[in-house]
């Protein structure tokens, strides 16, 4: 059973988002993690990017296969985990800390609101796992 | 369906997928252990799913000469064999290990996703000639293989199994009263292939593991073949691609005296000039190259990642691609970006190291 922890809001493409002040962590839940297999490439957006909901902004590839990273708010990049262009095996082995991929400056933080909670997304997860 | 090992894989807690109608273990934890498993001590494979066909009859010899492109006369009993088998435009219907038992018993392995067609070809050429092809349905067939593969089953065999497998070169086998033994393999390592009745088989996976032999899954077997550079049927060929051009020619026999299944068109294909070749790529920058992308020559002319995936021990992405001849610098088209490549022999790893040399001087 992959964990989903309580302080975290998600999305319904298995990103997890950790609201800190005026930006975000950003990285794939625990679900998406263990559906993948193991990583050995993650492709990171460039600090400095303007990213809109919903795109396409980074890409992680597991030994099976290559998955889009989808964009969980509007807003800049601020800072990449540098760390997984060697160690891409963290999201693995730590999906919601080590393993995070990008830090978000919010543009309309009104969009929180529209993230599943975590009970919603445990609901989903369990709905995709039969 | 399931091979007899199915409540091994799933005790060892295997992950269990579809591999063409078999339900086989992807990994049991980690593909990438298990490929460094491999590549530095001993993995094991259960590729019980494999269709093995006995072969027996007065006119053998002359049934198998038809019928694939590698020559079985110049094997001698307890030798064997890679050959491609191909229809009649010389492109590849499955390829396989022929085994020489005598002048009279061949046993040969073919591929289990082409099995049905496989069985059908095979029936139909025997019909001109006196032989008998029967396919042995209950077996275990175990690979062991890496660095140390050799010395572990030695061990277990013991007694004079022990010195026989001690003394055998590769591409050699012997059987026993319940093991049949070969020196074969598709991970570009040392190691052994056994195939041995149910419930010997069983028995001898139990003493592997308990002797501490990493039990090895699909992924694994796909990357460890695909660094050593092996083709896989129905990706880097199949019945629209020739030999000449999946890096095979090496394994036709051209001998006037002998008239084979696709020979005729293979030597039209060759006397016109082949026009493409399966070569090696690896990705320079940080990535994986995966099966379908598009390679772009640096005129325009463009080829094919037939397999692709991520190098364990290169730690790079590799792949097989074909592409038109001649050969000069490429990138290949990774989400529409062109990244280069090196342009390289098929085969980046034997006996765990690397082992690549360059087709094309220049980068992509």
């Amino acid at each position: 059973m992959s964990t989903v922890p309580d302080e975290l809001k998600f999305t319904p493409s298995h990103e997890w988002v950790r609201i800190e002040d005026d930006f975000a962590i950003v990285g794939i839940t625990d679900f998406a993690q263990t559906l993948l297999g193991e990583l050995v490439y993650v492709e990171l957006p460039d600090v400095g990017d303007v990213i809109a909901q919903g795109e396409s902004c980074a890409v992680v590839e597991s030994v099976k296969a290559a998955s889009d990273v989808y964009c969980p708010l509007n807003g800049q990049i601020i800072e990449v985990n540098e760390e997984l262009a060697d160690q891409p095996e963290l999201v693995n082995d730590d999906p919601y800390s080590n393993g995070w991929l990008f830090k978000i400056q919010m543009d309309n933080p009104d969009q929180v609101e529209e993230l599943l909670t975590p009970e919603e997304y445990q609901k989903q997860v369990a709905e995709e796992a039969h | 369906m399931r091979t007899a090992l199915y409540d091994h894989h799933v005790a060892l807690g295997g992950k269990v997928v579809d591999f063409h109608g078999w339900d086989l273990p992807l990994n049991y934890g980690s593909q990438i252990d298990e490929h460094h498993a491999v590549r530095q001590s001993a993995g094991m494979f259960d590729v019980s799913h494999m269709t093995v066909v006995d072969c027996r009859g007065s006119e053998v010899i002359s049934y198998l000469r038809k019928i694939l492109a590698n020559d079985v006369a110049k094997l001698s009993p307890g030798q064997a064999m890679y050959s491609c088998m191909l229809n009649e435009q010389g492109n590849v219907v499955d390829d396989l290990i022929a085994y020489k038992i005598d002048d009279q018993y061949f046993r040969l392995v073919v591929n289990s996703a082409t099995h049905d067609k496989d069985m059908a070809w095979l029936m139909h050429w025997s019909k001109e000639f006196d032989v008998a092809v029967v396919e042995m349905v209950k077996k275990c067939i175990i690979a062991i293989q890496g660095p140390q593969a050799i010395t572990q089953v030695t061990r277990l065999l013991g007694g004079e199994s022990a010195e026989k497998l001690i003394a055998l070169k590769p591409f050699r086998f012997f059987s026993t009263e319940d093991y049949f033994v070969a020196r074969t393999g598709y991970t570009g390592e040392q190691g052994v292939e056994v195939i041995a009745p149910v419930m010997q088989g069983k028995a001898f996976w139990e003493k592997l593991v308990a002797a501490g032999v990493q039990p090895c899954g699909l992924g694994a077997r796909d990357t460890l073949r695909l660094e050593a550079g092996l083709n896989l049927y129905g990706n880097d060929m199949d019945e629209t691609t020739s030999p000449l051009t999946s890096n095979l020619a090496w394994t036709i026999v051209w001998d006037d005296q002998r008239d084979f299944v696709g020979k005729e068109a293979l030597e039209l294909e060759r006397a016109q000039g082949v026009n493409a070749a399966l070569v090696g790529l690896i990705l320079q920058d940080k990535g994986v190259l995966r099966t379908g992308q598009r390679v772009v020559l640096k005129d325009g002319r463009e080829g094919v990642i037939t397999s692709g995936g991520f190098s364990p021990t290169l730690e790079k992405g590799i792949a097989l691609a074909r592409v038109s001849l001649p050969l000069m610098s490429a990138s290949v088209d990774i989400r529409g970006v062109l990244k280069p490549v090196l342009v390289v022999k098929p085969n980046f790893v034997r006996n765990g190291k690397a082992v690549y040399e360059l087709l094309v001087k220049e980068e992509g």
